[in-house]
């Protein structure tokens, strides 16, 4: 028997806020429109430049082309997540979707090495989301994109933005010259805080460093694995940094990271804080304190234990209200609304989980 | 059962495949050389469109840097998480055994590294009668 | 997957360890070296005249800090000695004191993080010959695991060949954040080499530094290296699977230490769906990332990393689904527990018998054929 079938009444009627859903362009180009023509220049001559390998390719090669389940192509030849009718019909639609969250992963401007062309580029992606998605759909909201790098520039463009209704976060990517807990990002999260605007992190990026501490893994699918553990060192970072001690109500949303690691990194913070606290007496309190008060976790990739029961213990201990469904739509493992919990969920815990957090932490309708 | 044709022999050719629709149920029908099989369109693990993945051969290695392929084009791949299901069987080829969860039998192919999984998509009878593909769902 | 961890077991009382002669086996403590001058007279002529012309030491790994009580407890820590130093205070505070009938010496000092193989090699060589003489020659309780140079595969190889003919030596011992991760080919001379004579491939907490502590750069502080060191156990996990380093070599075993192993459920249930969907990618992994790590990985127990109540400890473990990966030790002399409160709470009394020796005796076949009687729970007293 599916999940379908066992769906009550009320749990039908629930519409879904989706916390990472990934638009698309067909090509950088698309951002033309909102860039000056020095760097549309730019952009067609020296072009994307990362600490990575390849002009146009990962430097892990995916799982499929375009990161994309294979029947996420629109049948007009754009790429999965580039066009808005497609989107609103296989998912928007489809699923009842109430709310859904943008995360743009390519381009990024946050982690150009040309600091100053990344600047742009984040304005004009800003530009290009509401112009494409945001404007056209009001059931789309966008995260606005910061060149973090450069604090100074990126919270010009946060202070660009903040009010405007389209968007309801900011976003950095994760792999970053040092990690997003330092204080040269601090300037960040205060204007982020000040501005009543959560920090979506969704892992991301490319800073030069290897895949893992322990070196450079040879295939994808440890890398896939990698780059959702990597997310829990962020969030290790943003609390022994003493982010959130120093800004207690900002809030920030670890995305594409599954989470069930949250209850061990906890207890494991806890352990060694708990010995070595004379080195961080700007974290006064239990670091799992700050998981609970100041952190909120993306569902993908669902977490799939052999007894499916362990699940619910798990989020148990995380608390049900720190846990935002999100579909990542279209990547290829996607997880489907209807069937990627295998647990039972209340029709409480199905509200909270599939919308109420995630309307409260983002202030929606 | 009610029995449905679907497609005149020699409509799907070998190596290809066809999505029907039959009394709301999605279906995908598959030509493996000249024999017909036919898979619910909707895998096991989230509901995904399995049919509509790439047909794979299966890889196994006897040690690792070895690619050995047999069987090409009948394994379809879900086009979501990946998963793999033999077209003829709809037995998954992507986990182990997990006897006490699970109440099919399961067990390890002669020859091959792997064991079958324990998710099995749906499968219906296909025949040939008379130039008419039939499937019985 | 077993069924047999039970749930909401009694706790033990007060997490000890029955006293004396009650056979336990402690499979990660840490004797110091003081300092080069230490290691010189197991050094050739060559190698002693150029550490000493070119002034070669505080080789201490960056990663244990001396004087962080987290590294030495601080009734552990001997008057102006680094903590683990000497072999009759070591002997005394990890071993007496617990009543153990084996403990495994994994020393720390940093050899193996110097880019000079050749340099590497000796020294690592000396300290393993330091070990035997200084501390395994002392007292027959104590074991050892060797350091190889791992920055030359070949090298390493010839020092397990060499350690191997003392059958003191249980392990090979490296650290968790090396240059390239272990199961790459390049590392398989020194996989052959280990599983050839029966010794687990020992991966210890700690850094050659050739990489920053996480993929998003340097964290700014020593508690964040160390609590990021469960990650790069499990980047070591995905690697050795993901290469086929246990179908290479089905009879290796791989032990983390000082890991913590709450992670490991969820590190587990991640990787297998992440497998499922990549099985062309490596189709010599011909079976669950999770059922290759429970046959052929076990873990010590410090740092435990435990929740809050026994009751959430005993579900970790059930969700584990295995009473045979976790190894009994005391990390001596890192401070994670206070007193002889080595075991956490929420551990099934019913699993200590595994957890205290058996396990340990299966994982290290150097240990076996020497009489030690398995670990059986003292009667209490009436």
């Amino acid at each position: 028997m599916s999940q379908t079938e066992t769906l009550t009444h009320a749990e039908t009627r629930l519409q879904i806020i989706d916390c990472d859903i990934h638009p698309a362009m067909r090509s950088a180009r698309d951002l033309y429109p909102f860039l000056a023509q020095r760097w549309r220049e730019h952009l067609d001559t020296y072009g994307l430049r990362l600490p990575a390998p390849f002009t146009a390719s990962s430097p892990y090669p995916k799982a499929a082309p375009a990161l994309s389940r294979a029947d996420a192509w629109p049948p007009n030849g754009a790429p999965p997540g580039a066009d808005l009718d497609f989107m609103r019909a296989q998912l928007l639609d489809a699923y009842d979707i109430g709310f859904g969250i943008l995360h743009l992963l390519s381009p990024s401007g946050m982690d150009q090495r040309n600091q100053a062309f990344g600047a742009a580029l984040c304005r004009a992606i800003n530009e290009w989301q509401v112009a494409t998605w945001t404007g056209p759909e009001p059931r789309l909201k966008g995260s606005i994109a910061l060149p973090g790098e450069d604090a100074a520039a990126a919270v010009a463009e946060l202070e660009h933005w903040a009010g405007h209704p389209d968007f309801v976060q900011v976003s950095m990517v994760t792999h970053t010259i040092e990690p997003l807990g330092r204080r040269r990002y601090w300037p960040i999260y205060e204007a982020a805080a000040a501005a009543g605007l959560p920090v979506g992190l969704h892992t991301s990026g490319y800073n030069g460093h290897a895949v893992t501490a322990a070196g450079w893994p040879s295939f994808y699918v440890e890398e896939h694995h990698e780059v959702a553990i990597s997310q829990q060192a962020v969030a290790a970072s943003l609390i022994l940094e003493g982010v959130f001690a120093h800004l207690p109500d900002l809030r920030a949303v670890i995305v594409e990271a599954g989470f069930a690691w949250v209850p061990s990194l906890g207890w494991r913070l806890d352990q060694h804080w708990a010995r070595m606290r004379d080195e961080v007496p700007h974290v006064a309190r239990p670091p799992s304190e700050y998981m609970r008060q100041n952190l909120w976790y993306t569902t993908q990739p669902m977490d799939e234990p052999e007894r499916p029961r362990d699940l619910r213990d798990v989020m148990d201990w995380i608390g049900w209200d720190r846990i935002l469904f999100a579909t990542d739509y279209p990547h290829w493992d996607f997880d489907e609304p209807r069937d990627a919990f295998k647990i039972r969920l209340s029709d409480g815990e199905r509200r909270r989980v599939f919308a109420d957090n995630a309307r409260a932490l983002y202030r929606l309708p | 059962m009610t029995r449905h044709v679907i497609a005149r022999a020699g409509e799907i050719a070998p190596g290809e495949r066809r999505l029907v629709e039959l009394d709301g149920r999605r279906i995908g029908v598959f030509n493996l050389a000249g024999e017909y099989f036919a898979l619910l369109d909707r895998c096991p693990h989230q509901g995904g469109p399995m049919c509509r993945g790439h047909q794979v051969g299966f890889v196994t290695a006897a040690r690792p840097g070895e690619y050995v392929r047999s069987r090409e084009g009948e394994l379809v791949k879900c086009p979501w998480h990946g998963w793999m299901f033999d077209i003829r069987t709809g037995q998954s080829w992507c986990g182990p055994e997990r006897l006490s969860v699970r109440r099919f039998e399961v067990s390890v192919e002669p020859g091959a590294a792997l064991v079958e999984g324990p998710f099995v998509a749906e499968t219906y009878p296909v025949s040939v009668e008379d130039d008419y593909v039939v499937v019985q769902a | 997957m077993s069924e047999t961890i039970a749930r909401a077991a009694p706790r033990h009382p007060a997490g000890r360890i029955p006293l004396p002669g009650a056979g336990a086996i402690d499979c990660d403590i840490h004797p110091a070296v003081s300092g080069m001058a230490a290691l010189l007279p197991y050094l050739s002529t060559h190698w002693r005249e150029q550490v000493t012309l070119r002034g070669i030491d505080g080789l201490d790994s960056a990663s244990y800090p001396l004087r962080v009580s987290a590294h030495g407890r601080p009734d552990w820590r001997p008057e102006n000695a680094k903590p683990g130093s000497g072999p009759a205070t070591l002997i005394a505070h990890a071993v007496d004191a617990f009543g153990t009938a084996i403990a495994i010496c994994n020393p720390l000092y940093g050899v193996q993080a110097l880019p000079n193989a050749d340099m590497s090699a000796a020294l690592c060589r000396a300290v393993n010959e330091w070990l035997a003489h200084e501390y395994l020659d002392r007292d027959p309780r104590l074991r050892g695991s060797a350091l190889v140079p791992l920055r030359d595969p070949d090298l390493a190889a010839a020092e397990i060949e060499r350690v191997a003919a003392d059958r003191r030596f249980v392990q090979v011992l490296v650290p968790a954040m090396g240059e390239a991760p272990l199961g790459r080919r390049l590392h398989w001379p020194i996989l052959r080499a280990a599983e050839r004579h029966g010794m687990p491939l020992g991966i210890h907490a700690g850094s050659m530094f050739k990489h920053a502590t996480s993929s998003n750069g340097w964290p700014s502080y020593h508690l964040e290296d160390t609590v990021l060191q469960s990650h790069a156990f499990q980047a070591q996990l995905l690697s050795l699977v993901s290469e086929g380093a246990f179908a290479e070599f089905p009879r290796l075993r791989v032990v983390l230490l000082e890991a913590g192993f709450t992670w490991l459920p969820q590190f587990l249930w991640r990787a297998t769906r992440t497998w499922r969907a990549m099985r062309a990618e490596v189709p010599w992994v011909d079976r669950s990332p999770a059922d290759i790590i429970r046959e052929h990985v076990r873990v010590t127990i410090q740092p435990t990393d435990a929740p809050p109540t026994a009751d959430a400890m005993s579900r970790v473990l059930a969700q584990l689904g295995s009473d045979r990966m976790l190894l009994f030790s005391t990390d001596y002399p890192h401070w994670h527990f206070d007193g002889l409160d080595a075991l956490p709470a929420g551990i099934p009394d019913a699993m200590l018998p595994r957890l205290l020796s058996e396990n340990a005796l299966e994982t290290y076949p150097r240990l076996q054929g020497q009489g030690l009687c398995a670990w059986t729970p003292v009667k209490a007293e009436p």
